[in-house]
């Protein structure tokens, strides 16, 4: 638990919240041998699954749990690739900020296959509900699985619910869940940031 | 990423390098949907677009319907030989109208030079130019830069030429603009009645000499010899342009190195280029108008965007 004060410098509030770690380096990889042990107890020989991991941030968590279960299993076959989603976003000019694209990667059909899609945090359902269409757009899949390392409970704007969940968290709507990678801010964590 | 600058692409001119190149990564993925199985996406879902026509013209109004269908936006089509323009309304009277039909975004092809800019001082929807008289054609020029950039890797540092009529041509300006903003080195070449006087102002090499021309560059862009632009008579005949400015066979085959060939569109066979080399492997002409899909796209997926 770290706490940052209220400063109050020349009678403007410049810094007010407090953080609560919720992942750390050793639980990070704790969390995904295990989702890979439960993606291995479901899937098999993974011969008709392939994992999407959801730009823009998912994709350092799906690269893990993919790296992870070809070293487990040892199979370097798994099919991987990787699902942007702007362009099916429900919020399109709707919001402030630009929607743009990330880059898209899925060599494969996705056709009659058993799809995981992973993402770092689950939270209103939102985006989700957008890789569903984008992903239909790639062909019709045989079943389409959730994975999330963390799980916002109580949150949700759609009935969308995931198969495998790294930790779920109990958060209010003003809360902010903050994931880091080693690939993009040198080390592993995830904090609920309280404004 | 940063966010496209202007609410409306009436020129290159108005637009930095950084817009280009968000509309170049925007357009990478366009490129990747336009080629899988299912060719489109909802974004444009609740945007109503009108493409106004005041000019002939099949590849750059299809490319931006197909462009709009595969956004999921709706579609109104406007020609000026058909409507109430030959009537006698006016520019601002016809698309106002148009809009009071609640339309989010216009594309217009227009003679006048300016237009684009006219009209976007009067209304609110975005604008795109689709091509305004012997102005600009933004999109053309984007989308020749996107595919100098899918061939040889980058645009920075390449070395173009564009052939032919410079004086008429929009894609001329677009593409002078685009590319050196881009960072390559530009040259135009043609005969001196069909170079505007205070070219080399736009910090580009001025070439009369096509095999000079040929041999300096990376890429020769071949515009098309617009004969409904020209009142006089700026060359003695289509036969002894052709001689002198006509890229052939023999001509290529005299380079010790091997340059792309572009051309916007539509090919004047014969005039500016001949057949064996439109349709030989050095040419990209077909990669341009596959590639002026995903551009549009791009354009109109950053301009609605803004909200």
């Amino acid at each position: 638990m770290c706490s940052f004060k209220t400063n109050v410098f020349f009678g403007v509030i410049i810094y007010s919240m407090s953080s609560r770690t919720i992942l750390e380096k050793k639980q990070f990889l704790v969390a995904i041998d295990r989702l890979c042990y439960e993606l291995i107890e479901r899937h098999a020989d993974f011969s008709n699954t392939a994992l999407i991991g959801l730009q823009p941030r998912g994709i350092y968590f799906s690269r893990r749990i993919h790296k992870r279960l070809s070293e487990i299993t040892a199979n370097d076959k798994i099919l991987y690739g990787e699902l942007d989603i702007a362009f099916y976003r429900d919020d399109f000019r709707r919001g402030k900020e630009q929607i743009l694209p990330s880059k898209l990667n899925i060599n494969f059909t996705v056709e009659n296959k058993k799809i995981v899609l992973i993402d770092d945090v689950l939270y209103t359902g939102r985006t989700i509900r957008s890789a569903l269409d984008a992903l239909t757009d790639f062909g019709r899949p045989s079943k389409v699985e959730l994975m999330v390392l963390i799980d916002r409970r109580y949150s949700r704007d759609l009935p969308i619910q995931p198969d495998y969940t790294g930790i779920s968290v109990d958060t209010r709507a003003n809360d902010k869940v903050k994931v880091e990678w080693k690939e993009n801010a040198k080390q592993d964590l995830a904090l609920i940031v309280t404004s | 990423m940063s966010t496209f600058s202007k609410k409306h692409l009436l020129g290159i001119k108005d637009i930095t390098s950084d817009d280009i190149e968000l509309v170049f990564e925007t357009a990478d993925n366009f490129k990747a949907i336009i080629n899988r199985p299912i060719k489109k996406v909802p974004s444009l879902r609740d945007i109503t677009v009108a493409n106004i026509f005041f000019e002939n013209s099949t590849r750059t109004r299809i490319s931006f319907e197909l462009a709009q269908k595969r956004l999921s936006a709706d579609i109104v089509n406007f020609s000026a030989s058909s409507s109430s323009v030959s009537k006698g309304e006016t520019l601002i009277d016809t698309v106002n109208n148009i809009l009071a039909m609640k339309v989010d975004m216009v594309v217009m092809r227009h003679p006048a030079p300016g237009a684009c800019v006219f009209l976007s001082q009067h209304i609110g929807a975005n604008i795109i130019n689709a091509g305004d008289g012997t102005h600009e054609h933004p999109t053309q020029a984007l989308l020749d830069a996107f595919s100098i950039r899918e061939k040889l890797g980058s645009v920075r540092g390449k070395k173009v030429a564009i052939v032919g009529d410079i004086t008429h041509s929009r894609v001329a300006l677009s593409n002078i603009y685009a590319l050196k903003k881009l960072g390559a080195e530009v040259m135009v070449c043609g005969p001196t009645t069909l170079m505007p006087k205070y070219i080399g102002s736009l910090g580009v090499k001025v070439e009369h000499d096509l095999m000079k021309a040929l041999n300096w560059c990376d890429v020769a862009n071949m515009l098309r010899i617009q004969l409904e632009r020209q009142d006089n008579k700026y060359f003695p005949s289509l036969r002894e342009y052709s001689m002198l400015y006509g890229l052939n066979k023999e001509r290529l085959d005299k380079l010790d190195k091997e340059i792309v060939i572009m051309h916007p569109g539509p090919i004047n066979r014969g005039v500016e280029i001949t057949s064996d080399v439109a349709d030989s492997k050095h040419s990209i002409i077909l990669n341009q108008v596959e590639n002026g899909v995903a551009v549009r796209m791009a354009v109109m997926f950053l301009l609605a965007g803004q909200g």
